[in-house]
């Protein structure tokens, strides 16, 4: 036995020792020898006695622990799957970037323009003056990137897909930060002479090139050639369909449901290539919109701290609302700002995290009372061998210390299956449920914590019960 | 003869206990019950005392104060020196671990431990370290014939072995006496004669040995039988002449 540190031996002497302590008073007879403090190691013994007890009554002992399995296992794993979608949520929000603010075009409301709709073009969204009016008088805008998106079919050789075909500024990748996989990204000139070169997304490179390299061949889409200049990895652009779930409704022309992948190109050579109208053919006649631009997406200078970030942020946001909503009567546009988003986010995690918390620990009190229930009954029945030991010279306290330390075994052998448990469930959920979960270790500490806490506060009344007994009583039950 | 306490160096008779004017009343629905009034009694050294009565004459109530297990109403109990009528439980706990052995007639082994741990738990409650108090055990074993049987239950033994298991923890932290209550009232003839001469032999020793017992052949054997009826001592008979108290 390692010889324990002399503070913790002091204060095992001083909780253990009995007052009444008569053994250095006995004259009669001498028996000075077998007298020795309380040591640490009495507490082995106490544990020793405790799990021997414990095994007596294996099945019992294993039924009650299972109340602590399945709360500290619920505890776990019901936090780790809220933890898990919210942080899915907020990765996916995270994405749009903090510094941002994403102006949308939005369809009016059909009644609103049904005269309109009657001549056959729609005229609605934001405009290249509007680019240029936020540029003249918001100071704090760092980057302003215009987009535009049109579904056309891309064709390489033989080989034709749906694409998605953006005309954006070369600062677009200020705001979604790209990988570059070969080449480069579409540069000022190809933006001030209007090339018809593409920067094509991993998506489209595997759908088109499929023997071939794709830099400097031409990629057709719709009646005209574009030399591709570079490939970024996919699943970088930026939308807000990704915060879909958080009420916001994106413009209906952008469609990802069968679009391989993003062609970037020029947006002066977008708007000169495919024009502003949009022509659709139906059975009940054709119907043509007007849109200048899909998407403005605004990055605002940066700020030190993140308060200041979002006041600014929400500043700019407010000015621009301004500004557009002069020249936009319909109300054609929408302003999303990722960081409040992110924040509505973080609290909704918050309060989900209570409410999930709270069911399951309402299991771990179930658990506790299973035990109480178990211990009193155990209390009654060993009524017998509390006479005896109390007849043997335990003290009150030694029963109750020799109680609870059973009642803290079994939540905290309940609490460790429970961690084990609860850290597989969350993994088999993320295996076949294809459900993002996170463990975090708070909830494991929490869990654990709170089940030796159930052992103690559902174990003290049945101690407390055990150790009041008259000995004589005790003694003479059968 | 009742004022020898303490110090008494000459006497070559040491008063191990002494009850002086002991009395035990229990309020039962609002009248008072005297179940033992007035008991004088005084316990040498080695000496082998009975104690007999009828039913309800108060044996069970003056084993469970000589015993510790509960206070006396009035009188004083002198046990090693030191009063302990009034004592605190924690006291009393301490008392009945140091300074008295237990044998009962139903052996009172604990199912869940062998025979080494059920001889060790008065060391045990005395904070006795292991090693220690596992010799001791084994010497005890050892001494009550157990030495083949340390780690069995006492599912496992007959009555006279769990009795003598019993024996041994009684002995474990040398008491000043022992208390056995019908120690051969569980058991067949011939293993109770056995549990008796391990009683003889013990007092020998040197041990203060007090048996409440119905049975006359097993009183017989001390040197004092003490007849309580109705709370109170009836007579003493010394060793086998009576004597009217």
């Amino acid at each position: 036995m390692v010889p324990p540190s002399s503070w913790l031996e002091k204060v095992a002497c001083r909780w253990m020792l009995p007052q009444g302590t008569l053994r250095p008073e006995r004259e009669v007879q001498g028996l000075t020898d077998g007298y020795t403090r309380m040591k640490l190691h009495n507490m082995y013994r106490i544990l020793k006695l405790g799990a021997k007890s414990l095994w007596a009554h294996r099945l019992r002992s294993m039924l009650t622990t299972l109340g602590i399995v399945f709360g500290v296992c619920s505890v776990i794993a019901m936090l780790a799957i809220g933890e898990g979608a919210s942080k899915f949520a907020q990765d996916q929000i995270a994405r749009l970037g903090s510094h941002n603010i994403i102006i949308t075009t939005v369809k009016p409301p059909e009644s609103a323009n049904a005269s309109e709709s009657q001549q056959g073009i729609v005229e609605y969204g934001l405009t290249y003056d509007d680019v240029q009016r936020l540029r003249d008088t918001i100071e704090d805008i760092d980057v302003l990137v215009p987009l535009r998106r049109i579904n056309q079919n891309a064709l390489y050789r033989n080989r034709r897909v749906p694409v998605e075909v953006v005309g954006t500024s070369p600062n677009y990748t200020d705001i979604v930060p790209m990988k570059t996989l070969q080449g480069r990204f579409i540069s000022d000139q190809d933006m001030d002479y209007q090339q018809s070169v593409c920067v094509i997304d991993s998506g489209v490179y595997d759908a088109l090139f499929v023997f071939d390299e794709p830099l400097g061949q031409f990629v057709r889409i719709a009646s005209d050639y574009y030399r591709v200049v570079g490939v970024v990895a996919a699943d970088a652009g930026i939308t807000t369909n990704d915060a879909a779930e958080q009420g916001t409704a994106v413009e209906e022309s952008d469609t990802t449901g069968g679009v391989a992948g993003s062609v970037y190109i020029p947006l002066s050579a977008a708007r000169s290539r495919f024009g502003d109208t949009e022509f659709q053919g139906g059975s009940s006649g054709f119907s043509a919109e007007k849109v200048e631009l899909q998407q403005i997406t605004v990055k605002v200078l940066g700020v030190e701290s993140r308060e200041s970030l979002m006041e600014r942020v929400v500043a700019v946001r407010d000015m621009i609302d301004a500004v557009l909503a002069r020249w936009h009567e319909k109300k054609d546009y929408q302003i999303v700002v990722p960081l409040e988003l992110l924040r509505q986010a973080q609290k909704t995690q918050a309060v989900f995290s209570i409410v999930l918390g709270s069911i399951a620990s309402i299991s771990l009190l179930v658990g506790g009372i299973g035990i109480m229930n178990i211990m009193l009954a155990s209390v009654s029945e060993r009524t017998r061998e509390i006479g005896i030991r109390r007849a043997l010279g335990a003290r009150k306290r030694d029963i109750v210390v020799q109680f609870l330390t059973e009642t803290v075994l079994l939540t905290t052998i309940g609490g460790i299956l429970g961690i084990i448990l609860g850290a597989i469930i969350p993994m088999l959920v993320s295996h076949f449920g294809n459900m993002p979960t996170v463990i975090t270790y708070s909830s494991l500490v929490l869990s654990f914590a709170i089940s030796a806490a159930v052992g103690v506060i559902f174990g003290l009344y049945p101690a407390y019960r055990a150790a009041n007994m008259d000995p004589v009583e005790a003694l003479r039950h059968e | 003869m009742s004022e020898v306490m303490g110090n008494n160096a000459v006497s070559e008779k040491q008063v191990v206990a002494e009850v002086q004017k002991l009395g035990k009343t229990y309020h039962v629905g609002g009248s008072d019950l005297h179940v033992l009034q007035d008991i004088d009694l005084t316990f040498e050294r080695g000496e082998y005392l009975a104690i007999m009565g009828p039913s309800g004459s108060g044996k069970s109530t003056l084993l469970n104060l000589l015993g510790c297990l509960d206070r006396p109403s009035r009188g004083a109990y002198y046990l090693g020196g030191q009063d302990v009528s009034h004592m605190d439980d924690n006291e009393l706990s301490a008392v009945r671990s140091e300074r008295i052995g237990f044998v009962f007639q139903s052996y009172n082994l604990i199912a869940q431990l062998n025979v080494i741990e059920n001889i060790e738990i008065p060391l045990f409650y005395q904070r006795v370290d292991a090693a220690e108090s596992e010799k001791r055990a084994r010497e005890l074993a050892e001494l009550v014939g157990l030495s083949h049987r340390l780690h069995h239950r006492p599912m496992q033994l007959s009555g006279g072995q769990q009795q003598r298991v019993a024996i041994a923890r009684a002995l474990v932290s040398k008491p000043l006496i022992i208390l056995a209550d019908e120690p051969t009232g569980n058991l067949d003839s011939e293993s109770g004669a056995e549990i008796l001469e391990l009683l003889d032999g013990l007092q020998q020793q040197g041990t203060t040995l007090i048996v409440v017992t119905h049975d006359r052949d097993v009183a017989m054997r001390a040197h004092r039988i003490i007849h309580l009826l109705d709370g109170r001592v009836e007579k003493i008979e010394h060793n086998g002449h009576k004597e009217n108290h």
